[in-house]
């Protein structure tokens, strides 16, 4: 990797972690210790449904809005402070400070998510005494998860590179919902007759699939998750993201520094 | 060698609803700074000074026009790290330490890892944060803030700094410390461009000035030529109780502390001065022509140009009727102005 990139994405990694970031963690633990000892009190043989259930939706909730709120503020907030200046003002590119960003903020969340995936595990240890096969699948879920992250990120990353903060929040926000729902679009566009069908289908394929990102329920029920899966969603994930980066980068290029 | 080279730099911004109204903030710029010269670019608030020192760093792009610093275009990323920059009122990364952020700024550098922290602590110590290189920047006074942004710029011992309003918020003791620094930079023989509104400072640092206002550039000339610049008025300091009459009717503005006269009057008249100090058996303390200082210069730049204009043609109106009546003896002086005119008007042109 280029260097200066590394030390960017360092920086902001360590921006974060100074930032207090992690400290979500703090209320991750008290949700998932809290869940699994009223399971193991009411539940009857659905606690590892509800554990792992639980711990994932949790795990991507609180990753996703970190994903948003320090997304938009990578770049932006760095116009805004103009501590940008300084760092434009070396021998750095722009689309180097902006992958930099966004290899900071994934590598936050990929050891925040580390760190809850920890706390997941232990709350499956402490509702089934053991850990069974079925359990792997728990990280191919997890695995899709940090995926989903990279989108994420790579989209507040554009919408921030020509929006204000709010408006970025907002439009990334939406676009995870609906990303959510992208299965169903694509069925939809499929049912569409006439000149909506090319409309349809274009805003289906447009929009992030994170639903096919999303395979909580099935390793929750102890489905395993088809090898072909991994590979599509990693090659989708990679490219979807680095589309948004390079738009990002496009826009930023020519942007003035106010 | 030029280190600076800017060739007609412009930039206007879109402004209104519909981003259609063009908002000229740097009209075409002209100006060639050498390599170890120290150049002050001087300017109100607005003028245009930090729009050119963003052009010059890649920040905003220019509407028309370009740079060249140190030979290179001043987009080749190559330049850039020969480059220091403090910009106004700097903002730093509040997490990171002093001593964080300058190792940061020098991988960013590229300053080589072998040595870096030795080239950090040296830094820190020339800017007088030894003590508070461990202290997160968020704990940080202004003015050290401005001391952190002076060592970023020249840590990585750049050949050519730009500094933008060096001396702001700073302290009488931190504006002596950024003084000496210019003048070791100057030693070094680094070129250093710095944007200023406070002259006194560029009078003592710089060795040429350029007058921004409005976006134009309304004049360009060396310190030293600009202050030798008399205006044909003689200042006549003598010790007496009360201003003779005799030197009143010379046309003389006089005005007494203690036991000491001081008249300013036309230099044509410092012979018939002297003879009333002779004749009144007065006892001269000094005579000497009145020059002009860096703030008259600055003044007459920032006055609308039809304002300048009436105020050359006087001039030059004055200087016709003093070499009639001098003679030979203008002639020097008539010679040195028309250079200046000449500099003045290259700077406007520009």
């Amino acid at each position: 990797m280029n260097p200066r990139i590394g030390y960017i994405a360092f920086n902001t990694f360590r921006e974060a972690v100074r930032d207090r970031v992690l400290y979500n963690l703090i209320a991750f633990a008290l949700v998932l210790s809290g869940a699994a000892i009223i399971v193991g009190e009411i539940s009857i043989d659905i606690e590892r449904l509800v554990v792992v259930n639980l711990g994932l939706t949790a795990v991507s909730l609180f990753g996703v809005v970190i994903a948003i709120f320090i997304g938009i503020g990578l770049v932006s907030k760095e116009i805004d402070k103009r501590t940008l200046y300084t760092v434009l003002s070396r021998p750095v590119r722009r689309w180097e400070f902006v992958v930099g960003k966004f290899f900071g903020l994934t590598g936050t969340l990929v050891v925040n998510t580390f760190l809850m995936a920890v706390g997941v595990f232990l709350a499956l240890l402490y509702v089934n005494n053991k850990f069974e096969r079925m359990d792997l699948w728990v990280l191919a879920a997890l695995y899709f998860i940090v995926l989903q992250f990279l989108i994420v990120c790579a989209l507040a990353l554009f919408f921030s590179s020509f929006s204000t903060p709010l408006m970025s929040a907002v439009f990334t926000f939406a676009l995870f919902v609906i990303g959510n729902l992208a299965e169903d679009m694509r069925a939809l566009a499929r049912a569409t007759h006439g000149a909506a069908v090319w409309l349809a289908t274009g805003i289906a394929y447009l929009v992030p699939n994170f639903s096919a990102l999303n395979v909580i329920s099935q390793v929750a029920h102890g489905d395993p998750i088809p090898a072909r899966l991994i590979l599509y969603n990693t090659v989708y994930a990679l490219l979807y993201s680095a589309m948004a980066i390079s738009g990002a980068v496009l826009i930023f290029q020519r942007r003035n520094l106010k | 060698m030029a280190a600076i080279e800017i060739l007609d730099l412009e930039k206007s911004y879109l402004v209104g609803f519909w981003r259609k109204r063009p908002k000229l903030a740097l009209r075409p710029l002209r100006l060639t700074i050498e390599a170890g010269e120290v150049f002050g670019f001087l300017g109100p608030n607005g003028a245009g000074k930090t729009t050119t020192l963003k052009l010059l760093m890649g920040l905003v792009f220019p509407t028309a026009g370009t740079a060249r610093l140190l030979g290179r275009a001043m987009d080749d990323p190559a330049v850039k790290s020969q480059i220091g920059f403090l910009p106004e009122q700097p903002y730093f990364y509040d997490h990171l330490s002093a001593r964080e952020l300058l190792n940061y700024y020098g991988q960013l550098s590229g300053v080589p890892a072998k040595g870096r922290s030795a080239r950090v602590e040296q830094m820190l110590e020339r800017v007088g944060l030894s003590d508070s290189a461990g202290v997160q920047l968020r704990k940080f006074s202004k003015g050290m803030l401005q001391r952190v942004g002076l060592a970023q710029a020249i840590l990585h011992d750049p050949k050519l700094v730009f500094l933008d309003e060096p001396m702001s918020g700073l302290d009488p003791m931190g504006r002596r410390e950024v003084r000496d620094l210019i003048q070791q930079l100057r030693s070094e023989g680094k070129t250093v461009f710095f944007s200023t509104h406070i002259l006194s400072d560029a009078e003592a640092l710089c060795d040429r000035v350029g007058v921004i206002h409005q976006g134009e550039l309304r004049g360009v000339g060396a310190v030293a030529e600009l202050m030798t610049g008399t205006q044909g008025k003689i200042e006549i300091i003598f010790y007496a109780q009360k201003v003779p009459a005799s030197l009143t009717a010379l046309g003389a503005e006089a005005r007494v502390s203690g036991d000491m006269v001081n008249a300013v009057l036309p230099e044509e008249q410092q012979d018939a001065a002297l003879e009333v100090l002779r004749r009144e058996h007065l006892k001269l303390i000094s005579l000497a022509p009145v020059r002009r200082s860096l703030e008259e210069y600055y003044i007459q730049k920032l006055r609308p140009t039809e304002v300048q204009n009436t105020e050359v043609q006087n001039e030059e109106k004055q200087n016709e009727a003093r070499r009639n009546r001098n003679g030979q003896n203008e002639a020097a002086t008539d010679e040195d102005l028309r250079k200046e005119k000449q500099e003045d008007r290259k700077g406007v042109g520009a």
